[in-house]
């Protein structure tokens, strides 16, 4: 089975003065291609280092880390920029669109650091309504995030983390700002994501939506503590 | 290529849009830098044009002698009367001393007034040659001027300058009217042969040369001005009386060529040194002064560059202020970028555009404002003319036929300054915004 995602043994170490705080002590996991994955484990155990080295928005200490086919552990910034803008998706905890952007304009933001940097076609933009419809956003392109509510904006934020047909998505509590209905509509559109094929991986610490996921990985003090169903 | 520099410089706009206001603001310093550099050339270039055309005026191959009235105390002879200044003798010294020479111009002027029939008007009453016309640069309007006939016939004879002519006899034709003048209880009548073109009056240069109003002028034959009134003149003058005997006001040396002027200069120094110990006289290089002029000018110049760096370093800093309070707000925005695949370089385009985008259009309107200038002027010498008359009348004529003259140059400079002014401001702030580390940005509040 192809990998989407694989990493062995990654450490993460930060400099806190003379100090040494090592968030990730060597872990090391396999996500096949359509896995769906839920990180748990409570602040400090290293779910968040973890996630944010594996949408190579930074760099581990010590270990490999294979993106794809492509190992990125050791890739400058430029390469990781690359990276992140053609095989990762992804989703925030407060969406983060932009501001003073349409909900069609901040579909569109991934392409303006497509390699080569080309300017939209319509076929781009016939794309992103695609997207648009498909997050049930159709009738709202030309609105700013500020006057959609809080599931429509983390729609507009699937839909942007989708354009690139990423390798996998990164999800960091997506239902964290959410109430709880309008969580499950979205984690219903994850689920519905992920049996299209998408590799999902999202941090939570609701083991309710934890559940939803395929398997779950509990982390503590920097390592995995354990894989499955947290007992109690 | 181009398309990506448009799409970048769209979206520069777009963002500044954002907050006009503050936008605006920042602009705001390099707008008025860019204003006030191409302002303050064009009058400066104005005024020295003015100056130029000046001496130019006075000719370039000319030297000019004048006769200056010592200050009180080191006058000579007795009495109330002051004798002084340049005569008949040095004249002729200068005309058989000076090599060179091609001709030189003897020239009396008294200050007056005349009279005709009910009106009456100050005068600079100019007793002249006929060759008069030529290094005074005097055009004819209507009539003829003064002839060597009427010099040696001492004949009573006038040619009225512009606004004498129109003071005596307003819009009539004065040729063959009849003008009467008194001096030392003595009154001559002379007719009207000619009139002269208006003239531009002219400032002082750099203190060697009086401003010089021609439009006052009265000019008769020399030998009629030495016969009729003599080279003693007396005034009273509430109820004191003095007097003053000069033999000739200025001499006006032509010489044949450019490169002979100093030299020509030099001897006329050493020519009349001898007999004017209390230094009662002058000698202007006109040409002397067309390259001082031109010092000066540059000297402005460099001076304006000056205070122009400065009020665009002022405003940069202004820009750079705004920049680095956007790139902090926005961090957050850089950290969502980042995270879609923006390299540092993308994120430096981007500030980078804004900063330029906004002081490029600081600058831009700033250079439509300078072109301003012009109309301006005249509109403000037009209300100052016609609302706070008596006020304009005591400015020195410089400041009455001040037309600004926008230098090409400054326009393009102070343009590109600004420009320069945003990429180097700029690039602070924008380099700041590329170095975040993405996930802090990210999880900025």
């Amino acid at each position: 089975m192809r990998m989407a995602a694989r990493f062995s043994n990654l450490e993460k170490h930060y400099h806190l003065g003379d100090h040494v705080v090592k968030a990730l002590r060597g872990v090391s996991a396999e996500f096949p291609m359509g896995d769906y994955v839920a990180l748990m484990g409570s602040s400090g155990s290293g779910k968040s280092t973890l996630l944010n080295l594996l949408g190579a928005l930074d760099r581990p200490t010590l270990g490999t880390y294979i993106l794809g086919e492509h190992d990125v552990s050791k890739l400058n910034d430029r390469q990781l920029s690359q990276v992140r803008n053609q095989m990762i998706g992804f989703i925030f905890q407060s969406y983060n669109l932009i501001a003073q952007y349409t909900v069609l304009e901040n579909i569109q933001v991934p392409l303006a650091y497509r390699p080569g940097r080309p300017s939209l076609s319509s076929n781009d933009i016939n794309r992103c309504i695609d997207l648009a419809n498909q997050v049930g956003l159709s009738d709202r392109l030309d609105h700013r995030p500020y006057q959609l509510s809080g599931g429509q904006q983390q729609r507009v934020a699937i839909a942007r983390a989708l354009l690139n047909d990423p390798e996998i998505i990164l999800a960091d509590e997506p239902t964290g700002n959410l109430d709880s209905k309008t969580g499950e509509e979205i984690m219903a559109l994850l689920g519905k994501l992920n049996r299209e094929g998408r590799t999902i991986v999202m941090v939570t610490h609701e083991p309710d939506i934890a559940e939803q996921a395929k398997r779950q990985i509990y982390m503590r003090d920097g390592l995995i503590a354990g894989e499955g169903i947290f007992p109690g | 290529m181009i398309q990506r520099l448009f799409e970048t410089i769209r979206l520069g706009f777009k963002s500044l849009l954002l907050h006009k206001l503050r936008s605006g603001l920042a602009m705001l310093g390099i707008l008025i830098g860019v204003t006030a550099v191409i302002w303050l050339v064009a009058l400066g270039e104005g005024v020295s044009y003015q100056a130029q055309q000046q001496i130019k005026d006075l000719g370039a191959t000319n030297v000019i002698i004048r006769s200056v009235k010592p200050s009180a105390g080191s006058s000579t002879g007795g009495g109330f009367i002051v004798e002084y200044g340049l005569t008949w003798n040095d004249y002729t010294r200068i005309l058989d001393g000076v090599p060179t020479i091609r001709r030189a111009v003897p020239m009396r002027e008294i200050k007056s007034d005349a009279r005709a029939g009910e009106r009456s008007t100050d005068i600079q009453l100019l007793g002249v040659t006929p060759d008069y016309p030529e290094v005074a640069l005097i055009r004819i309007e209507r009539g003829r001027f003064i002839s060597d006939k009427d010099v040696d016939r001492m004949e009573n004879v006038c040619v009225l300058a512009a606004n004498t002519a129109r003071e005596l006899f307003a819009h009539e034709n004065p040729i063959g009217q009849m003008v009467e003048i008194s001096f030392n209880s003595v009154s001559d009548v002379y007719k009207v042969i000619g009139q002269t073109e208006s003239r531009t009056p002219s400032a002082s240069i750099g203190g060697s040369l009086e401003g010089r109003d021609f439009n006052r002028d009265f000019y008769i034959p020399l030998s009629t001005l030495r016969g009729r009134i003599g080279d003693q003149v007396v005034t009273s003058r509430s109820g004191s009386r003095e007097g003053e005997l000069v033999q000739l006001s200025q001499i006006t040396v032509t010489v044949e060529d450019l490169d002979q002027v100093e030299e020509a200069a030099d001897i006329v120094e050493i020519l009349l040194e001898k007999f004017h110990p209390d230094g009662d006289y002058s000698v202007t290089v006109p040409k002397e002064l067309l390259r001082q002029a031109e010092m000066l000018r540059m000297m402005f110049n460099v001076l304006l560059v000056l205070i122009a760096g400065i009020s665009l370093l002022v405003g940069g800093i202004g820009i750079m202020n705004i920049m680095l309070a956007t790139v902090t707000e926005r961090t957050r925005e850089i950290g969502i970028r980042r995270a879609m695949g923006a390299t540092r370089e993308d994120i430096i385009t981007q500030f980078l555009a804004e900063t330029v985008v906004l002081s490029a259009t600081g600058g831009m309107i700033g250079v439509v404002l300078g072109f301003g200038c012009i109309p301006f002027t005249f509109a403000a010498q037009w209300a100052a003319e016609t609302w706070f008359y008596d006020m304009w009348r005591m400015l020195p004529p410089t400041i009455h036929n001040l037309e600004p003259r926008i230098e090409w140059w400054s326009v393009v400079a102070s343009f590109m300054i600004s420009v320069c002014v945003g990429v180097l401001f700029g690039l602070y702030p924008a380099r700041r915004a590329a170095m975040m580390d993405p996930i802090e940005a990210l999880r900025h509040e």
